[in-house]
């Protein structure tokens, strides 16, 4: 059997890292993408767009995401086109982030005030440019907090993707256990490099939510 | 020379109706206070002058152009019919100058220059020339009114509706707003106010109308108005507010 060092424990963990950065910046790219025409679906006119984007967000918040990620994997090999658990993994994770992303935006554009809409209207602004120059900035203000927030969900979300074989942080922990037999020394590092990632961020957003705060007092 | 006309304006929100058949003539230069109970449809009948309600039957017209469904635009609307809220509506993440100077350069594409050039105008006219670079969150809320006129004035528009402008103020804040509507009147512009300042519609207006349950009940001048009700329900109401 190869002696691993606790050194050779951490760089074996930190290379998987990579791996879990790429997969959530995917994810979170993605699902901001997809998200934000979610959100555009959501607050048009049409009836059929609004439920067909409530029931979009509905079936991926009332599911867990790792169901959601059996069934697009095993799903898409049963319908005979085998993927792999990179795509599969970037799909689930990027239809769960769009899905609570648009939720967030939707609220975040909601709360903005009814009368800064009519204020707009009676000075002759379009619907374009009453969000371009109204709503939006607005909007975006209030997003940026509930939005770093969320996406500390999708990089622990990421650890789920192990479970379908692809090797990010979770599964270079379960492979090095397996190998090495130190579960309580390899699962301290894992959760410590998770929140490595994961705390910076909730500290920034607890940053933004304050500026917001202070703002909205001056 | 008659500006606004309307003619048997009907508004109901479902069941709910809540403008009977209203009709008013109001004319150029002319100062329109509107008083009544709450729910007696006079702000509804204010929000039907810039179609931010649409009626359901009847006829407005500014400046002998209708204005109701898809008759005049947005941007075209905004040239007749200015407005000022209650509750301000004054755009936070801009500043005081930039929110006057919005409409007249997205709507009517006015350059940046000579947009300043008319905010400082009307800011100057409203008394806050040196709050240009402000934001909404820094001034009082007597200061914000006098903004959100500024605003609508921006936009040069043939009348100005003010929708209980000074209901969300401090009592010590309502008497600079309303001294800037009564220099505004001075200087011959259309106004039509719903308000709960009876001073005010008594010392300022040219013509009061009393509307009750959806209808115009009473109008006239405010002296015969305030001195000589003609039915129990206005004097009921002036009882309860003077």
């Amino acid at each position: 059997m190869i002696e691993f060092s606790l050194w050779d424990i951490l760089r074996n963990l930190l290379l998987a890292t990579r791996w879990t950065i790429v997969l959530s910046l995917i994810a979170f790219v993605g699902g901001a993408t997809v998200g934000l025409v979610l959100t555009f679906m959501r607050l048009s006119s049409s009836r059929i767009l609004q439920r067909f984007t409530s029931l979009y967000v509905d079936l991926f918040q009332g599911t867990p995401l790792l169901m959601q990620l059996f069934l697009i994997f095993f799903g898409a090999a049963a319908l005979g086109h085998p993927i792999s658990a990179w795509l599969a993994a970037s799909v689930a994770l990027t239809l769960f982030t769009s899905a609570f992303l648009c939720d967030i935006w939707r609220g975040c554009l909601e709360a903005v005030a009814k009368g800064q809409w009519h204020a707009a209207r009676v000075l002759g602004m379009n619907y374009f440019q009453t969000m371009r120059h109204v709503i939006l900035p607005q909007a975006l203000r209030l997003s940026v907090p509930p939005t770093v927030g969320f996406s500390v969900q999708v990089i622990k979300g990421t650890a789920l993707a192990s479970i379908i074989g692809f090797v990010e942080l979770t599964k270079a922990g379960t492979m090095l256990n397996n190998a090495t037999f130190e579960p309580f020394t390899i699962f301290t590092l894992v959760a410590l490099l998770y929140f490595a990632l994961c705390y910076p961020l909730s500290c920034y957003a607890r940053h933004l939510e304050k500026k917001l705060y202070d703002a909205g007092l001056r | 020379m008659t500006l606004v006309c309307v003619k048997n304006v009907h508004k109901a929100f479902g069941d709910l109706e809540v403008l009977k058949g209203i009709d008013l003539e109001v004319g150029q230069g002319e100062v329109v206070a509107i008083i009544g109970r709450s729910g007696s449809g006079k702000s509804t009948l204010l929000r039907c002058l810039n179609q931010l309600e649409k009626h359901d039957r009847g006829a407005i017209t500014i400046a002998d152009k209708r204005l109701d469904g898809e008759a005049m635009s947005p941007k075209e609307l905004s040239e007749n019919v200015g407005m000022v809220f209650q509750s301000f509506n004054l755009f936070p993440h801009k500043t005081v100058g930039e929110n006057v100077c919005l409409a007249p350069v997205v709507v009517r594409g006015e350059s940046r220059a000579s947009a300043e050039k008319v905010a400082r105008e009307v800011l100057a006219k409203v008394g806050l020339s040196d709050k240009y670079d402000s934001y909404p969150a820094q001034l009082s809320g007597g200061q914000q009114q006098r903004v959100a006129i500024a605003r609508a004035l921006a936009m040069r528009p043939k009348v100005l509706l003010c929708d209980e402008v000074t209901s969300a103020l401090d009592p010590e804040l309502v008497g600079e707003v309303l001294r800037v509507l009564e220099a505004l009147a001075a200087e011959g512009m259309t106004l039509i106010l719903v308000t709960h300042e009876m001073g005010f519609a008594r010392d300022v207006a040219d013509r009061v109308v009393f509307m009750h349950q959806g209808r115009i009940h009473e109008a006239g001048p405010p002296a015969d108005l305030f001195g000589n009700p003609q039915t129990a329900e206005l004097k009921q109401f002036i009882s309860a507010v003077l």
